[in-house]
């Protein structure tokens, strides 16, 4: 590490070329399809738009997943197919198969391209095949990787019912059809004492997580006395939360500014904007905020973190004083670097693909807080990075740790350079106190592998001197 | 439009990509947006490549609809050039490209005149080609790209190599088995006595390629790759081309006895029956194991083959021929060399089926209850659905379908693997079967079905259900942790808040 003696004044952010590796977003089909059990999400693209599902999503393609491609030909490039009736005839052909409560239309590149009017077209075919239809634009000329979901959100925020007159018979409705579904289950949920929470107005949290993390963050705020009124996406598309004007919202993820804009905007909720709840000092600075902001002295949370950092020291011990580096491709970079310099690690640098400082400010100032606390110098935040030049700066900076994407990982463990597969952070449980023990399973991974290796003489495994 | 879940073959710039990461210190840029490089993942992942995937984008962005590319194709290739000195630049037009009809050839010239290397367009159009197309196409290009440059230049070798020598033509990266075939292929050419001058792409340096006029004939094992490059070179230099598959021991035999005749048309005296007669008799097992008591078992024994069409057509062949399986239907996906298919299969089967929807297939499968598959990682999740066991023989396939052991398809020790391939597939379906009459290996009923079966705690309906959600493989492991965790403080009933504070504990 040559860079100790430098220490910034502020957070530098750069922006660079762009050319880096990361997912297409319309990859978010897959989280999102199993996390809304009653959609169908239908990416309206090319080939090459399928290849990517095909591939990226692994064996999960061969679970009946419910996606398909609709896959345009040299027909509809041209204009010679109409393309209102080509979605009609593959709507109607889920519909019978599976019969979606909602169908998610995914524009792609192509679609932008040839400039399909798809939010022209999905109100009127809703209309006519009795589904609705949200179109979601997550194209990989607009977007990186997780942003994907952010689109999905957005656009499923103007769904979301809004407190008409008729909220309490449709809320009747609504339950019964739960209750049906779910043989009755959730009858003690609904029945829950009301006593035991605070009187706040009402929070819907935002982001897409699976089912036991929102049961352990939900527990986390009911301790507090907080009751969570819904969640944006829901278990099931009928159940979308209620979202009447003056709502606070909060998000749980960093990369979901779109939506969290258009919860502001368009619904007039209150965005309740909070370090995200990743690691457990995330976790409780998430929670003391939304406290804040009800007026509620958060109880225990001090001992709660204190806690959970003593069950983490066996992992930490292996990371402190080492050096991360984030080449950046799904947006969690900035809580993930601000977690691991709590945990003694020291971060040269954080790539990202998208920098929404207003949405992430408090993250931000968190992560600058704990640079200063930890005595360790400010990363430079480096936006739309250009994999070429970081790899020239992890060459320079002889880093213990990289974190990348598929792409670079097995050439850099090649060349002697532990890496951490990128994607697994958006696919593992990362959030609350509960889970800061996956992260650090995950970060410390490739140096508990490599540490039973050190011994046999095999780091450098390329011939020639590393061609980075 | 159509409804698609499951491709076989890959859009056309996989192909480009395909050729030119396989040849040694070439380049691609793609003209693509933000997230199709995904060809990278896959050639880092499934070829577990220890080098950077010599493959960028130049990202098509807002700006680049808006405005077009200007300079930003142009800045990529000359940087590209400035970096990392390639012979070769192959710029790789992708769907978005071809919609946005941006003068790319305009871009190669244009950075041509910066660029140390050579910079080229790949002419592939990504609604008229797939993956394989564009791969066999891309060869080409390059191949005729550096015969004329050579021509050009007036340094074009003259002549042939003073032994008989071959160029094996259509060896690329993420090709079924291709590492291992081509190791074979070497092996049997030093058997034959014959040079190997050049195999390309994997592995080749462009400027070897002036060369591959000095070999007497070119081999193309695949039916897919390699066979417009072949054809160029014939009409070129007259050099014959031989696109017999050896896969297989038939087969392998008539490519042998090609080669020679081949040869010997061209002055060389080699006789090739006694090394086939060795081989076939003594040297590989398959010959006597289809002999063997195991094969006879497996007479009349009912299968269906998919995949592209060399492995298909081989497969088909291997199994009707020289196993006496019957083959119920074979089929490709590669719908544009159907004729070929229905011409080699047709009288080794009951039916020819040409399609690249899966479902078909999946269907196809069901309806004949076969005994066993040979197809691809999409069968083989058919096969699992059905109980069914399935042997891959071709692409698209996972990583397991890239060993790190020595597996051919080709060549004599191809045909001792392929021998396993069938006889472990169907020796599988066979056990199964019979474990079914019998009821399993073991009769007794379990009882316990694990160690808390007498707990004494009890789990609030929540809590259960919660456990129900963890995957079932840790699922024993959580409510085992839990349970301790519960008894240790004497709590008698477990929550979802006790599960979580559990799994905090001991970090399960």
């Amino acid at each position: 590490m040559t860079l100790a003696d430098t220490q910034p004044q502020a957070l530098q952010f750069e922006c660079e070329t762009g050319n880096y590796h990361t997912f297409c977003p319309i990859s978010c089909v897959a989280w999102l399809y199993q996390k809304i059990e009653d959609s169908f999400f239908l990416v309206v693209g090319t080939k090459t738009c399928g290849y990517f599902l095909q591939n990226a999503m692994g064996v999960m393609i061969f679970a009946e997943p419910r996606y398909a491609m609709a896959e345009l030909e040299e027909g509809d490039i041209s204009a010679q197919l109409n393309d209102y009736e080509e979605l009609k005839r593959l709507c109607l052909q889920i519909k019978r198969d599976r019969n979606p409560s909602v169908i998610v239309w995914i524009g792609t590149c192509t679609t932008e391209i040839i400039k399909m009017d798809m939010e022209g077209m999905a109100p009127k075919l809703e209309a006519e095949i009795g589904i609705p239809i949200v179109v979601a634009r997550a194209n990989g000329l607009d977007y990186a990787f997780t942003q994907g979901e952010d689109t999905v959100l957005a656009a499923m925020a103007q769904r979301c019912p809004d407190k008409a007159p008729v909220a309490d018979s449709e809320k009747d409705e609504r339950n019964a059809i739960k209750k049906l579904l779910n043989f009755g289950r959730k009858q003690e949920e609904v029945k829950a004492e009301e006593a035991e929470y605070v009187d706040h107005p009402p929070l819907v949290l935002f982001g897409s997580l699976p089912d036991p993390v929102v049961t352990q963050l939900t527990l986390e705020l009911k301790k507090q006395g907080i009751k969570v009124s819904g969640w944006l996406p829901s278990k099931r598309y009928t159940e979308l939360p209620v979202l009447e004007e003056g709502y606070y919202v909060s998000g749980i993820n960093p990369f979901l500014s779109r939506t969290a804009t258009t919860l502001m905007r368009r619904r007039k909720c209150k965005l309740i904007g909070a370090p995200f709840p990743i690691g457990p000092d995330g976790t409780r600075a998430w929670i003391e905020k939304i406290c804040s902001v009800f007026n509620i002295e958060p109880k225990g949370l001090a001992e709660r973190e204190a806690q959970i950092w003593e069950s983490l020291e066996d992992y930490v011990k292996l990371i402190r004083g080492k050096s991360i580096f984030f080449m950046g491709d799904n947006l969690l970079e900035i809580s993930l670097a601000r977690f691991l310099i709590r945990c003694g690690m020291i971060c040269p640098e954080i790539g990202i693909p998208y920098m929404d400082k207003r949405y992430q400010a408090a993250e931000l100032e968190l992560l600058e807080k704990t640079c200063q606390e930890m005595g360790v110098p400010l990363p430079r935040i480096v936006e739309k990075p250009d994999n070429y030049n970081q790899l020239q700066r992890i060459k320079d900076l002889s880093v213990d740790l990289v974190i990348t994407g598929m792409a670079h990982a097995n050439p850099l463990e090649a060349r002697g350079i532990n890496t951490k597969w990128s994607v697994e952070f958006t696919f593992a449980q990362i959030h609350g106190f509960t889970n800061a023990r996956d992260i650090l399973e995950l970060v410390t991974r490739p140096l508990r592998r490599n540490n039973n290796l050190k011994d046999l003489g095999w780091d450098k495994l390329v011939k020639e001197d590393a061609r980075v | 439009m159509k409804l698609a879940y499951w491709m076989y073959a890959g859009p056309a710039h996989i192909g480009t990509l395909r050729i030119a990461s396989s040849f040694k210190n070439v380049h691609a840029i793609m003209h693509a947006p933000l997230g199709d490089d995904y060809f990278n993942v896959m050639r880092s992942m499934l070829e577990r490549e220890r080098d950077f995937t010599p493959v960028t984008a130049s990202v098509v962005d807002r700006h680049v609809l808006a405005r077009g590319s200007q300079e930003k194709v142009v800045d990529n290739i000359t940087r590209k050039d400035a970096e990392e000195h390639p012979d070769l630049i192959v710029l790789t037009p992708t769907c978005t490209s071809s919609i946005l009809q941006e003068d790319l050839q305009n871009f190669v010239d244009r950075a041509q005149v910066e660029s140390k290397g050579d910079v080229m367009l790949a002419d592939v159009n990504h609604y008229r080609v797939n993956e394989l197309q564009a791969a066999d196409r891309t060869l080409q290009q390059i191949v005729q790209y550096y015969i004329e440059k050579a021509r050009k230049k007036g340094d074009l070798p003259q002549g042939k190599t003073e032994k008989p020598s071959v160029n094996i033509i259509g060896i690329s990266t993420l090709g079924f088995h291709n590492h291992h075939d081509c190791t074979e292929l070497k092996r049997l050419m030093a058997d034959l006595g014959i040079e190997v001058n050049q195999v390309i792409p994997e592995g080749a340096s462009v400027h070897n390629l002036k060369t591959m006029p000095q070999a007497w004939f070119n081999l193309v094992p695949y039916r897919e790759i390699g066979l417009m490059a072949a054809q160029y070179l014939e009409t070129q230099f007259g050099t014959p081309y031989i696109d017999i598959t050896p896969m297989g021991v038939v087969e392998t035999a008539r490519c042998i006895r090609k080669i020679q005749q081949v040869i010997n048309a061209q002055g060389a005296a080699v006789d090739y029956e006694d090394y086939i007669n060795e081989q076939t008799l003594y040297v590989s097992q398959a010959a006597w194991f289809s002999r063997s008591i195991d094969c006879q078992n497996l007479t009349g024994k009912k299968a269906v083959v998919f995949g592209d069409s060399t492995h298909s057509a081989a497969m088909t062949k291997i199994l009707s021929r020289e196993m006496g399986i019957h083959v119920v239907w074979a089929g490709t996906y590669c719908k544009y060399d159907a004729d070929w298919f229905r011409e080699q299969v047709g009288e080794y089967c009951d039916e020819v089926i040409v399609t690249d929807d899966h479902g078909l297939i999946g269907d196809a499968i069901a309806r004949v209850e076969p005994s066993a598959i040979f197809g691809t990682q999409m069968e083989r999740h058919v096969g699992k659905r059905l109980d069914i066991p399935c042997g891959v023989i071709a692409a698209p396939v996972h990583i397991q379908n890239f060993p790190i052991g020595y597996k051919p398809f080709l060549g004599y020790e191809g045909t001792n693997q392929i021998a396993d391939l069938v006889y472990n597939s169907f020796t599988l379906g066979m056990e199964d079967h019979l474990l079914e009459i019998f009821g399993g290996h073991d009769t007794k009923e379990v009882i316990h079905k694990g160690i808390s079966a007498d707990s004494d705690l009890s789990w609030t309906k929540e809590a259960q259900a919660e456990l129900n959600k963890i995957p079932g493989f840790v699922r024993g492991k959580v409510k085992r942790n839990t349970e301790k965790f519960a008894r240790e403080r004497d709590l008698s009933q477990i929550t979802i808040e006790v599960m979580y504070a559990a799994k905090e504990s001991v970090g399960a």
